[in-house]
Parts: structure tokens; sequence; C-alpha cells
């Protein structure tokens, strides 16, 4: 088997939901060992939701699509944490791991005595990552939040949608880009001490980590004063630069020209109609200026094909287009297919499931699924009795008690 | 000044626009030392694109590029030219990371792929960010934001609830999708630069943005997978997912579980038709959200949403309000956190920009140097690292390779 980038680096994971669980994921896929930290006293929501609302009711805590896609590669063990004698054998693994990281409301790791200064005395170089809606400092420090609300918060919300239509905060995706953020500041603190042998504190705001991705309006207020609101797929200067409908039910293609030269590409493509010689599509100002009309002409065109026909006549002339393409198409898409992203897995409970892996190719570590997502408490004997060397009596014993819970 | 995280690592970009610059930036905002290669005479597309500072177009002045290309060293250099890639190639014994964003095609014309470069220096992680990636019938199509957006699947969702179909799909607002993948590709090279240093052994890492699209939408091309659902962006029945029309904007407020429902109920002052029976469970407030949906924006409409944002949190709602730039810009929590920094740009004077998300203990976010003017470090790199002398760099000059 090959090295994985992470090889040795063991997370204690006190993260739940989307945001939380999906950052070490991502640790997990690149080889980091990440032991979930979990209770039924205090079970991951995630755990109770399935994909769909009406066809699959909860049928258990190891029967969750939506957890098996976000915990991939990870270990499991039950503490019940509400009990002292749980808190003292987290730390006792957190003694043994590299880095921390949790997502409870600010205050909580503390109320539990597992703050960071606490850790710290614990294992002096350990890393931690504490995930919260808006930070662990300031005014809002205890305010919650889901994904939609991040994406309200921070701007992005306003962005998304069309021009007369409400401000949209995008899907779950949002939390997913948060823990991307996670992962980030994780490894970049863990190169860090790669370096100099220090560990640190990271305190992540989940509104913050959507708010960067707004540079572009956030500078045009602060350089301008304007405020930028919605424009469906507008761009600032291309056009055209929209989904247009092609042939067949809801299906689309995404059409973006820059320069004159995609342009001159693009009118050739469509064997040059009459209206392209239009004085009001001239130049990339006009055409912007004019691009309701444009728009309008385009869709003309793509409606006698499909989507796919669009696209492969376009590249062909060197016009970028895509297919919006349904979480159906991409599974049968020739490109998803050949880069292997979606992998099917045995779970214990589910049976077969299909899942999306990581998204990168790594040419002497890759980063890839090794296991499905870990049933809770699955891992009970080789954290406690193989990390922590106690015997099954021991183990056993504090099972009754429901510390191990 | 305090510690800087990745001090260690020096880092080569060879990109251009967003996906690349965002990845290089996020290693450079926590201390790497970046090297930015730009064309010479026109640089960086991005300083073509606005907005610019008092609307007046100006390559110093697109806050486009000066927020993606803060705390960078920027050179310029024709890696079209023989002479441009020998310059390059000794550039790249002497880094860590080599970030680029070219069409496959061309590194290969140019001689500039990983075999290429790895006999130079064994330990070099070198990543390529690219629309389709490295391998795949699409490798050679061209993309921008917008058709990586809609390859990747979730352009197909939004807007989430439309109400009408006969609208088109559109892509998520402001750069998320090129700023996702340029933190995906620069998380995937830490990964490999912390291996790189533990083993001595670099690497290459293939980055499509489509894949990383998919990667966002992962639940929904599981959910056809494993139970045939098929996914689009019209409304399907789910409590409150979008924000609600209040008197003077929008509020989106999330209600996941019995004790949060029961808090807004209270907060709504108890309305007979929240008791409705049918309204009592998770599962069947999403079933009946149609009729809960409008009662409670109908609740909300006369009030301001700020109020309803403090004092539904006050409850342990997860409630936020819909922001503009400026009341992000406004925002005491973002203030409190130092969210946005002043920074002094010779061209662009003295602007706020905003930092980063995470707040590190020992190595805080820094700006160490504002956005680089075109070339502007072309003497420290060229004559400082790689030796050349001031003759050279005008002849180099005068043949337009720098």
């Amino acid at each position: 088997m090959s090295r994985l980038a992470l090889d040795g680096v063991r997370v204690a994971d006190f993260c739940w939901l989307w945001a939380g669980s999906y950052a070490t994921c991502l640790l997990a896929y690149l080889g980091a060992e990440v032991i979930k930290i979990e209770s039924m006293a205090r079970t991951d929501p995630s755990r109770m939701m399935t994909l769909t609302l009406a066809v699959h009711a909860f049928e258990g805590v190891d029967s969750s699509a939506v957890f098996n896609s976000i915990n991939l590669n990870k270990l499991s063990v039950r503490l019940n944490l509400k009990k002292p004698e749980a808190v003292e054998l987290a730390k006792r693994i957190i003694r043994v791991s590299d880095v921390v990281t949790q997502n409870m409301r600010p205050g909580s790791m503390d109320r539990l005595g597992l703050s960071y200064d606490v850790l710290k005395e614990i294992k002096p170089d350990i890393i931690m990552l504490s995930s919260s809606s808006y930070g662990a400092e300031g005014p809002m420090r205890s305010y919650g939040g889901y994904a939609p609300s991040f994406a309200c918060y921070s701007g992005l919300a306003n962005l998304t949608g069309y021009s007369d239509g409400p401000p949209n905060p995008m899907t779950g995706s949002t939390d997913l880009m948060s823990a991307a953020t996670g992962a980030f500041s994780v490894l970049a603190a863990l190169c860090h001490r790669q370096y100099t042998g220090q560990g640190q504190h990271i305190d992540l705001s989940s509104v913050e980590s959507l708010a960067v991705f707004t540079g572009d309006a956030l500078m045009d207020y602060i350089m301008n004063g304007r405020v930028q609101s919605r424009r469906g797929n507008q761009d600032r200067i291309m056009a055209p630069h929209n989904c247009y409908r092609c042939r067949g039910d809801d299906k689309w293609v995404s059409i973006a020209v820059s320069t004159e030269e995609e342009w001159q590409a693009f009118c050739g493509a469509m064997g040059n109609p009459e209206w392209t010689a239009d004085e009001r599509f001239s130049d990339a100002y006009s055409r912007w200026k004019n691009q309701e009309e444009l728009d309008r002409l385009v869709g003309e065109w793509t409606i006698d094909y499909t989507h796919y026909e669009v696209t492969e006549i376009l590249q062909k002339a060197g016009v970028a287009a895509m297919p919006s393409l349904s979480n159906e198409e991409i599974l049968s898409d020739a490109h998803f297919k050949e880069r292997n992203l979606a992998v099917e897995m045995e779970h214990p409970v589910m049976g077969k499931q299909v899942v999306v892996g990581p998204p990168w190719r790594f040419s002497e570590t890759p980063a890839r699924v090794i296991r499905s997502s870990p049933l809770i408490g699955e891992h009970n004997e080789y954290v406690f009795g193989e990390l922590l060397g106690m015997s099954s009596k021991e183990i056993a014993s504090l099972m009754d008690e429901e510390i191990i819970y | 000044m305090p510690e800087q995280g990745l001090s260690h690592l020096r880092v080569l970009e060879l990109c251009n626009l967003v996906s690349g610059p965002y990845c290089t930036k996020l290693l450079a905002d926590l201390g790497a030392e970046v090297t930015k290669i730009e064309p010479p005479g026109v640089g960086d597309e991005a300083r073509r694109r606005g907005p610019f500072l008092e609307d007046i177009p100006h390559p110093e002045r697109s806050g486009l590029y000066l927020y993606l290309n803060t705390n960078k060293l920027g050179i310029t250099l024709d890696v079209g030219t023989s002479t441009g890639r020998n310059i390059l190639k000794e550039l790249i014994e002497q880094t860590d990371i080599f970030v680029e964003d070219n069409p496959p095609l061309v590194m290969q014309e140019l001689g500039l792929t990983y075999e290429d470069l790895k006999g130079i220096n064994p330990r070099l992680v070198m990543t390529s960010i690219t629309p389709f990636g490295q391998t795949g019938p699409y490798r050679d199509y061209k993309a921008y934001e917008l058709n990586s957006v809609h390859a990747g699947g979730e352009g197909y969702l939004l807007p989430m609830q439309s109400p009408d179909l006969d609208r088109q799909p559109v892509k998520g607002g402001g750069l998320v999708g090129d700023c996702i993948c340029g933190l995906s590709a620069s998380l995937a090279t830490l990964a490999a630069a912390y291996s790189m240093v533990a083993t001595g052994v670099g690497q290459h890492i293939d980055v499509s943005k489509q894949d990383v699209m998919m990667t966002m939408v992962g639940l929904d091309i599981a959910m056809f997978a494993n139970l045939g659902i098929r996914r689009n962006r019209f409304r399907w029945p789910v409590l409150m997912p979008t924000p609600m029309k209040c008197e003077d904007g929008y509020i989106m407020v999330s209600v996941l579980n019995d004790r949060e429902w029961g808090d807004l109920k209270e907060y709504m002052g108890n309305p007979s038709w929240a008791e409705d029976e049918r309204f009592n469970t998770w599962l069947e407030r999403h079933i009946y959200s149609d009729e809960i949906n409008p009662r409670v924006e109908e609740c909300l409409r006369q009030s301001k949403k700020e109020e309803l944002f403090h004092q539904l949190q006050a409850k342990a709602i997860s409630a936020a309000p819909v922001n503009s730039a400026e009341e992000v810009l406004k925002s005491p929590q973002l203030e409190h956190r130092g969210f946005f920094s002043e920074i002094d740009h010779p061209e662009a004077g003295k602007l706020k920009y905003p930092t980063a998300p995470y707040k590190f203990s020992r190595t805080p976010w820094q700006a160490e140097r504002a956005a680089p003017l075109l070339g502007q470090h072309n003497e420290p790199v060229y004559c400082g690292r790689l030796g050349y002398d001031k003759e050279d760099l005008v002849r180099l000059k005068e043949s337009g390779i720098i």
C-alpha cells in the first residue's frame, strides 16, 4: 500500500453536523487517523437524517446515507461527555493525538473541561480547531447557525439568484465549503508544527469562510461605495454569459464568451446566422448592453440541439460551453466516469452505497475512500484497548456505567 | 512581527484570474514566500477586471487583482520563450511548491509538465488547477467559472426552491465557484507539502475544478446513485428553506428540531394555526411546509431583520439576516474579529481588505505587503535569488522576456 500524505497524524474529532464532519473527512481522505468521539447520549443529527424526507424514514443511527457521505474513512468511539470519567478518557485520547477538532457552540468545550488551555497542558503541541457560526469571540459569539444562515449573513446569498428574484442561500454545499476552510487551517497549523514543533488554537468563523468568496463585491463597496446585487448568470463584462435552453426536458447549456476571437468562433459554430452581423452585437460592449436580446437569439439556436451537442459544437470551435448537469446526468457522464470520483462501498448496515470521494489526484500519496463511515462506537476496542491499553474487562465495566455509551 | 505559519515554504505561481491566485494567496497570507509570475507588459487578466478604484480602469487598481494577490511578490516572465523557460526552471530548483493553471496541452508544448520538472527538483510539489483535470475526454475543453459551476452540478440546483422551471438555472454569487476550487487545491497542496517535508519526496496534484464542484454536491449525486432520485432547482417540501421577506429585507430562519419549533411558535405568540397536530414532528413539518412557510413569513413580515435576528437568537433559534456587502462591512461581529484590515498600496492607496476566516493563536493572518505592481520584484528575485546582474535584467527586459 502506498504512503498517505498525513500518515501518522491522529485527530480526536468532536465535530458533528455537516461543516464539522466534512472537515475531518477531508483530513481522513488524506490519510489522517480520525477518531470521531460521539455518544448515544448526544447523537450527531446527521446520523438521524436520510437523503430524502419521504422515501426513507429514520431507520437507526447506523443507517444514514447523509452521515455516511461526510464521515468516510473515520473511526468512532462512544463517550458520554456528560460524565466526568468520559471527559478523562477523552483527554487520554487527546494525549495520543496531534489535532483536536470541534464545532460546538463557543464555550461548550470549556464547560466540559476541554478548553485549549487545558488541552495544551495535556499535550503541549496540540493543534485545536474550533469552528463555529460567527467565531469564538465578539458580540455574536453565542449565536447559532446552519449552512443557509452562513450564506445569508456572509453576503453570499444576496448575490445569488435572479436579478428580479429573492436572495438564495445556495445548497448545503456552503457547509462543505466552510469544512474545506477548516481542513485548510488544520493543515497550515500542521505544516507550522512540523517546522517549529509548536501547536496552536484556530478559531474559525463559518460566516467569514463564505464572506471571503465575495471579495470582488466587498472591494467594490470599499472602493466605490457600490452595493452589488444578484444578477443570475450574468457577468460584469462577458456576454453571452448564461444558460440556454436545449432540446429535452429542463435541459440547459452554459455558454461564456470572453474575447473577440471567441465571439467570432461562436458565430462561426452557429453557422453565422444573419443576426450575428447586427450592429447591436458588433463589439463586446454592445453585446453586453444588448444581452437580453442576444440571449434570446442564442436560445433560439440552442433549442434545436441537446446540451451535449451544443457543448461539442462549441468546444470544437474553442468556445467555453458545458451542460448544466443534473445529479442523474453526472453519474452517466463519460468524463465523470473516467475520473472515478464516485466509489461504491459496502456498508455493514445499509449495504452497497455510492459515495463521492475526494476531488484531488495525488501522484504519490493517493487520497481515496478506504472505508465506509463508522458505526457508532465501532472502534471502541481499538481505541480504548489498543491505543489506551485498557483491558476488555475495564472497557466492559465503563460500558455498564454508561461512560462508554 | 508575530511568527508566520508557512514562512518555511517557497511557492511559485503561474496562474491567471481567480482559482490559482486564490490558492496561493491563502499560502501567502500565512507567510509562505509566494512569487507570482505574470506575462510581461499585460500581466494577470485580473488586472483588467473590475471593480476598479473610483471606476477608472487601471491595471494597478483592480480590486479583484489587489484582493487575490495580497502578500505576494510579483515578477514578469515570458515562459513562451526558451530563455524564459530556462529562467523558470532555475526558479523551480529553489521552489517547494509550484502552482499552475494552464491548459494541459500548453504545459506539454512548453515542456513544463511535472515529468519535465521533477528531475530538476525531486522535492517539488506541483499543483495543476484546470477546468477538467489532466485526464478524461473533456481534458482540453475550455471553461470559465460559469461553465465549471454548471458542469459541477450545483448550478442545476440553483436558485434552490425556484417556483419557475421555465427560467434558467444560475450559478452561485460572487467568486464562489472559483474560490472553492482554489481553496480545495490549496489544502491538497499543503497536505503534499507536509508529506514532502516528512519524506523528501515531492509529487504532482491534479485538481479538476469540475471534480471540486461535484464534491460540493456529493450528497445530491449519492441521492441519485443510491435512491434514483433526480434533483433540480424546483421547489420541494422543506421547512423554511430560503430567506423570508420582512419589513426591510430578508431573514433566514432555520428550524431543525422540536425545541426550535416550540420556541419559534412561542416567539410568534403561539398562533392557533401552529397548534395543528400535523405539524408536531420534524418529518411532518417538512411534508406540510407549504402550509407553514407562508404563515411564518406573515408573522415576521412587519419586523425588521436585525430585530428578528437578535430576538430569535436570544431564543437560540438560528436566524440570520441577508446582508449586503455594505452590511458585511458594518457588522459589529466581523469588526470585533478584525475581519477587515487596512493595507497601503502604492497605486491604490490605503484600502480595507477582507482578511481571513480563521484566527490562529500563534501565527495570525498578516498583511506583510500589498499586491505587487507588475514586475515589482524582478530585481530582488532575478538578481538577489538567481544571481543575474542588473545589466542582464536590462537585456532581458529589452528582449521582452521579463
